[in-house]
């Protein structure tokens, strides 16, 4: 056990000079997989962002029910509860026509030219906000059994952007999915060419550690290493990068959110993400590695 | 110790190297195997270190049919074995000391016993005052006595040596040999490829004449000892 420790620290150690023994090459490599897997956590948080600027936009999916002109408030009041009671309605409440007209009179400024009208035209008003979670399928049916009210007048439901913005956040989600998996790919390959080179570059070591007796893990631990040392640096400039990216875009990104009246916190990287970096860039320096030793290994003997 | 029963190995396209060949090297023995070119010294010892496998017949270390051995269990026969090459085949990059410590650390062996065995290996072939310097900063001679102080450092049961002298001035390669007598005095087997017969006369031990991968005659029995 004690032999076995101690050959992984001298594995890791010897990895690391060997890297540091050609730096620019490990720079370069380290970047390619530092922004492959930089590229897909700032997507993810871009969606990830995007999801809480549409929920922080809470009465965009609220839409309103305008009862007959001449309805009762009563009778408004009434309907009011019973659809509040109904499944997808979070709440309901009520415009009666007298204050609508105050606020429009105040709104517009046409207070005068209002006071003028026989009477008041405009009807009580039902403001329903459904629930967050709601389909946009069953928003719609909800919309089509109010219109069946005969105190019902107009449903006016307006959440296709809303519905365009999740269907752009859905369709980004999945890119972050399909980017991941071919820049993971990526990485493999070229960590896993990399290791490759190198093993070419020491093959007369390798015969020769053959000859003396080594066994396939002995030839086999330096190069996981090496591939688990790209892993590591790649990821370090992974949080590096969207941490750098973070700082320069969330200043004109709040005060975009700011401009559309929402106060949602911009979300930044959190231990998740960067976990998943990490876990992600060590994979992806072990794996390469694993399957250019796998490959290459076994075909070097001695001769 | 080690016996070779009617072993034939055939190459794809250029035949067989070794036909049918048969003989047997007892515990302590110094042999060499001599023959002109291409008449199938490296390949024996090749059978011996298992870089190749016969294609008939048996080759036995104490009663055990090494060409037979599952791959897995190779690095293990080899670490019994200590190997010189003619080309030595030394790692540039690294010391004298590092290259001799290379079969310790396989074996693994502690930091200080890697450094007893390596300074005791290199006071062994004159060269502790150099095991500091690289390979290429040593003279070709230096260069082959840091490869047998490899050979030997794990303490192996057999050694066995490709042209062990062939790049070397007969000076040289007198020291060479006589430093392999010297192992083979503490009771190393070894078995010796060369076709550099003036040595021989210097040096005890049986000679194996190789011609065309079968056992010959040797042209001169007085070398044989």
């Amino acid at each position: 056990m004690r032999y076995w420790l101690k050959l992984h620290v001298r594995n890791c150690q010897g990895a690391l000079i060997d890297l540091a023994a050609r730096p620019l090459a490990t720079l370069l490599t380290a970047a390619v997989i530092g922004i492959a897997l930089a590229m897909p956590a700032s997507l993810n948080l871009l969606v990830k962002n995007g999801r809480n600027l549409a929920g922080g936009w809470d009465n965009a999916r609220d839409f309103s029910v305008y009862l007959q002109v001449g309805t009762q408030l009563e009778v408004a009041r009434k309907l009011a509860s019973d659809i509040e009671k109904m499944n997808g309605v979070e709440q309901v409440s009520v415009t009666d026509a007298d204050t609508a007209f105050a606020e429009f009179a105040a709104a517009t400024g046409f207070g005068e030219v209002l006071n003028e009208l026989d009477g008041n035209p405009l009807p009580h008003t039902l403001g329903v906000r459904p629930a967050a979670d709601i389909s946009v399928a069953d928003l719609n049916t909800l919309a089509e059994r109010l219109k069946l009210n005969a105190a019902v007048d107009i449903v006016q439901i307006d959440t296709a952007w809303v519905e365009r913005l999740n269907a752009i956040l859905d369709f980004l989600r999945r890119v972050v999915i399909v980017a991941t998996a071919v820049l993971v790919i990526g990485v493999l390959i070229i960590v896993g060419n990399t290791i490759r080179l190198d093993i070419q570059s020491r093959r007369d070591e390798i015969e020769v550690l053959k000859l003396l007796g080594a066994s396939d893990g002995f030839v086999r631990r330096p190069f996981l290493y090496v591939g688990l040392w790209y892993g590591i640096f790649g990821s370090l400039l992974a949080v590096v990068l969207l941490l750098l990216g973070g700082l320069i875009l969330s200043g004109p990104v709040q005060t975009l959110i700011g401009l559309y009246s929402s106060d949602v916190a911009l979300l930044g990287i959190d231990g998740s993400t960067l976990l998943l970096v990490a876990a992600g860039g060590l994979f992806a320096g072990w794996g390469g590695a694993w399957s250019a030793v796998a490959r290459h290994l076994a075909a070097i003997q001695p001769h | 110790m080690i016996r070779f029963d009617s072993v034939t190995k055939r190459y794809d396209g250029t035949g067989e190297a070794i036909r049918n060949l048969s003989f047997q090297v007892d515990h302590g023995e110094m042999v060499f195997l001599t023959g002109s070119s291409g008449a199938g010294k490296s390949t024996l010892l090749k059978l011996i270190a298992l870089i190749e496998r016969p294609t008939r017949g048996q080759v036995l270390m104490d009663g055990r049919n090494i060409g037979r051995l599952p791959a897995r269990e190779i690095p293990k026969h080899r670490r019994q074995l200590g190997v010189v090459f003619q080309d030595n085949k030394l790692l540039a990059e690294r010391s004298a000391f590092d290259n001799v410590a290379l079969p310790l650390i396989i074996a693994g062996l502690s930091d200080r016993e890697i450094a007893r065995r390596v300074r005791a290996a290199l006071d062994q072939v004159g060269l502790l005052k150099k095991e500091r310097s690289k390979p290429g900063a040593l003279s070709l001679g230096e260069q082959q006595r840091v490869g047998i102080a490899r050979a030997v450092v794990t303490r192996p049961r057999v050694l066995i040596a490709d042209e062990p002298t062939g790049n070397l001035d007969p000076w040289l390669s007198l020291e060479i040999m006589k430093l392999f007598g010297r192992f083979n005095d503490i009771g190393v087997t070894m078995l010796i490829a060369t076709h550099d017969l003036n040595l021989l006369g210097k040096l005890g031990g049986r000679r194996i004449q190789l011609a065309n991968g079968e056992l010959s005659e040797p042209e001169d029995d007085a070398l044989v000892f």
